[in-house]
């Protein structure tokens, strides 16, 4: 699916030093339009470190970052965001007390001129908010329904829409799925497939093998601060990269005494 | 918690009555109700509601409320100012001694004390966020720090705690009626005429209404209120400041400009504190060292009433502007039904706990959490 157009995003070589720790050891990686590109790696990896390097929260210490071709240094967030990079954390993607609309605009409020003032343009952003919500699957209650009331998944959800509404080329979500039970999971990886449909680049960061087996179209193992390479989807099995994260041969033994549990 | 996108059978219609509940302002209108019941059955004949005892409540509730405005923003951002009865009694006497004992023009005075104490508020919220200490930490060093130098001044220049002459001072001055004046004086002679208020029988204001007009005071904390409302929940400022309070972090990661926001918080909160002081100062002719003392919690407990989570991102200006009517209420009261004003103290306490209470049973109906 990426090949023959050229990449987004282009990471060189990354390095990350925070002190004495190597957390990025030179990591390279390409990101193309409308692939959903699976990170993986294990606990402590750099997988967090690595897009935050993308995304604009840190400063590589070395290394090169081309953006739609051209080379890019971002100083703060806002600059990726401004660019078109949006990411998705976690925990951090919503405000739980605040209502969906108001969250979903969060930064982008729509204004309304009255004479010389400017206010919130609230009737537009409910409207909004409801057409996306329900394009997305989630049905509210209504666009004053607090952000607290929806599950995980449905507030992975909304951040998502949030950052595809607002034009994101390339959407970032850092471990979406890693607290969600099963069916929020598949809602989350739904979503991914029909984002990455829009032709938006997404990366998409897991250490569950079958979540990024369900929607990558490529996966690049992180393990220790170093990639292991990239592979295309089809050249690699599931047991393939579970091997690469937990690197090399341990959890070959280890899923051998285990009767292939693991 | 609804696991599926659509229709999910297990996702209950809310009641109305918890939706009703998840309004902010909830608690403050269940109390002022209440309150005015209360009062209304057992003190109904103390001229409490003739004109002069409901301009008396008024003028109480409005003091509370203008710090209350300015307290709930600031609590709604995430932050406290714990320095606002500091800053109160600082305002006071940097006008007076700006005015008096330097004898400038009064107008200069009280713009040079605005201009200042906003610039103290600005560096409260610069500390804070600099050093990303608590503003309760940082505020109570204010605290200090400024009530320290309200004393020091007048006593060193003066050899006196208590500064007076400002009336005298603020004779034909322009500004300071915009703090210390009346409007509508008209419309109570007006009202006096058709016998709807009361006039003075004798002495040299005979014939006058016992009312002259409506202080600044109230005017500036309906303004203040309207003010605050507005900017919370129509503008995209109030926004930013639901979001710096709701979750700082998730709030930058969407590019909110959560310093600034909040440090424009505290300098608010600042600017409220001193139009109390200037408004008390103009009414009074004089500044004294222990002016605004309590102030801030007095002004933080009408915010909690007025249904404002302590931990931030959650209130209503309104809540607050209620949450203080309830205070002047009963305060003054409790004074017209001649109970010992100490109870007064008792019923905040009490009253703080079952807003507490409330506020956080509600919190946990609109997040969900169990
Ligand atoms: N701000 C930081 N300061 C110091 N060390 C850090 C910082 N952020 C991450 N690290 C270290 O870098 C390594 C990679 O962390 P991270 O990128 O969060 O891993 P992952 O997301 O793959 O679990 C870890 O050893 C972590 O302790
Ligand atoms: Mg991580």
């Amino acid at each position: 699916m990426a090949t023959g157009r050229a990449p987004i995003v282009e990471m060189k070589n990354i390095e990350k030093h925070f002190g004495s720790v190597i957390a990025l050891n030179g990591v390279t990686v390409e990101v193309y339009p409308g692939e959903c590109h699976c990170l993986l790696g294990d606990n402590g990896a750099g997988k967090s470190t690595f897009i935050k390097t993308m995304s604009g929260v840190h400063k590589p210490t070395r290394g090169e970052i081309f953006f739609e071709g051209k080379p890019m240094q971002f100083d703060d967030p806002r600059d990726a965001i401004a660019a078109g990079i949006a990411t998705v954390y976690q925990d951090l993607a919503m405000i739980p007390l605040m209502s969906v609309s108001r969250n979903f605009f969060m930064g982008n409020e729509p204004l309304r001129r009255i004479g010389p003032i400017r206010l919130f343009d609230h009737d537009h952003a409910n409207r909004v908010t409801m057409e996306e919500m329900k394009k997305m699957g989630i049905n509210l209650r209504g666009p004053d329904q607090a952000v607290g009331t929806l599950s995980g998944g449905e507030r992975q959800t909304v951040a998502i829409a949030r950052a595809v509404h607002f034009g994101a080329k390339v959407l970032i979500l850092d471990e979406p799925t890693s607290a969600l039970g099963v069916r929020q999971t598949a809602n989350v990886l739904a979503t991914v497939d029909k984002v990455r449909k829009k032709g938006i680049a997404v990366v998409f960061i897991t250490h569950n093998v079958r979540h990024a087996m369900a929607v990558g179209d490529r996966f690049t193992v992180l393990n220790r601060g170093t990639t292991l390479g990239t592979a295309q989807r089809g050249q690699i099995t599931p047991e393939e990269l579970q091997d690469m994260m937990a690197g090399g041969q341990e959890l070959v033994a280890l899923e051998g005494s285990l009767g292939g549990t693991v | 918690m609804s696991d599926t996108a659509t229709g999910d059978e297990r996702v209950k219609e809310m009641s109305g009555f918890r939706k009703a509940l998840i309004r902010p302002e909830l608690g403050g209108i269940v109390g002022t109700v209440a309150v005015f019941t209360f009062f209304l059955l057992f003190a109904a004949d103390s001229g409490m509601f003739n004109a002069q005892g409901i301009m008396n409540w008024s003028t109480v509730s409005a003091q509370f409320m203008i710090i209350a405005v300015g307290a709930c923003m600031l609590m709604i951002a995430g932050e406290f100012d714990l320095s606002v009865g500091s800053m109160i009694g600082f305002a006071g006497m940097s006008i007076a001694i700006f005015s008096v004992t330097l004898g400038w023009p009064v107008w200069m005075a009280i713009l040079t004390t605005f201009a200042l104490c906003i610039s103290i508020g600005a560096l409260n919220g610069y500390i804070v966020i600099k050093t990303g200490l608590p503003s309760f930490i940082v505020t109570l060093a204010a605290l200090f720090i400024l009530r320290g130098f309200t004393i020091f001044f007048p006593q060193t220049i003066e050899r006196r705690t208590i500064i007076g002459g400002i009336d005298d001072a603020a004779e034909g001055d322009w500004l300071a009626p915009i703090f210390g004046g009346e409007i509508g004086q008209p419309i109570f002679v007006w009202l006096a005429d058709l016998g709807l208020i009361d006039v003075f029988e004798r002495g040299n204001r005979a014939g006058e209404p016992v009312i002259d007009g409506i202080p600044m005071l109230i005017v500036w904390a309906i303004a203040l209120v309207i003010f605050g409302h507005i900017v919370l929940t129509r503008t995209r400022f109030g926004n930013w400041i639901f979001a710096a309070g709701g979750d700082a972090q998730a709030a930058r990661y969407v590019g909110v400009p959560v310093n600034r926001v909040k440090i424009l918080m505290f300098m608010f909160t600042a600017f409220c504190a001193t139009v109390f002081a200037t408004c008390q100062v103009m009414e009074f002719g004089s500044a004294g060292a222990d002016r605004g003392v309590l102030k801030e919690f007095e002004a933080i407990i009408a915010v909690v009433i007025g249904g404002a989570l302590l931990t931030g991102g959650y209130g209503s200006v309104v809540g607050a502007a209620l949450g203080a009517l309830i205070f002047g209420v009963v305060q003054q009261g409790l004074f017209f039904a001649g109970v010992e004003s100490s109870l007064f103290r008792v019923f905040l306490g009490v009253i703080l706990l079952f807003a507490v209470i409330l506020n956080t049973y509600i919190r946990r109906i609109i997040t969900g959490e169990r």
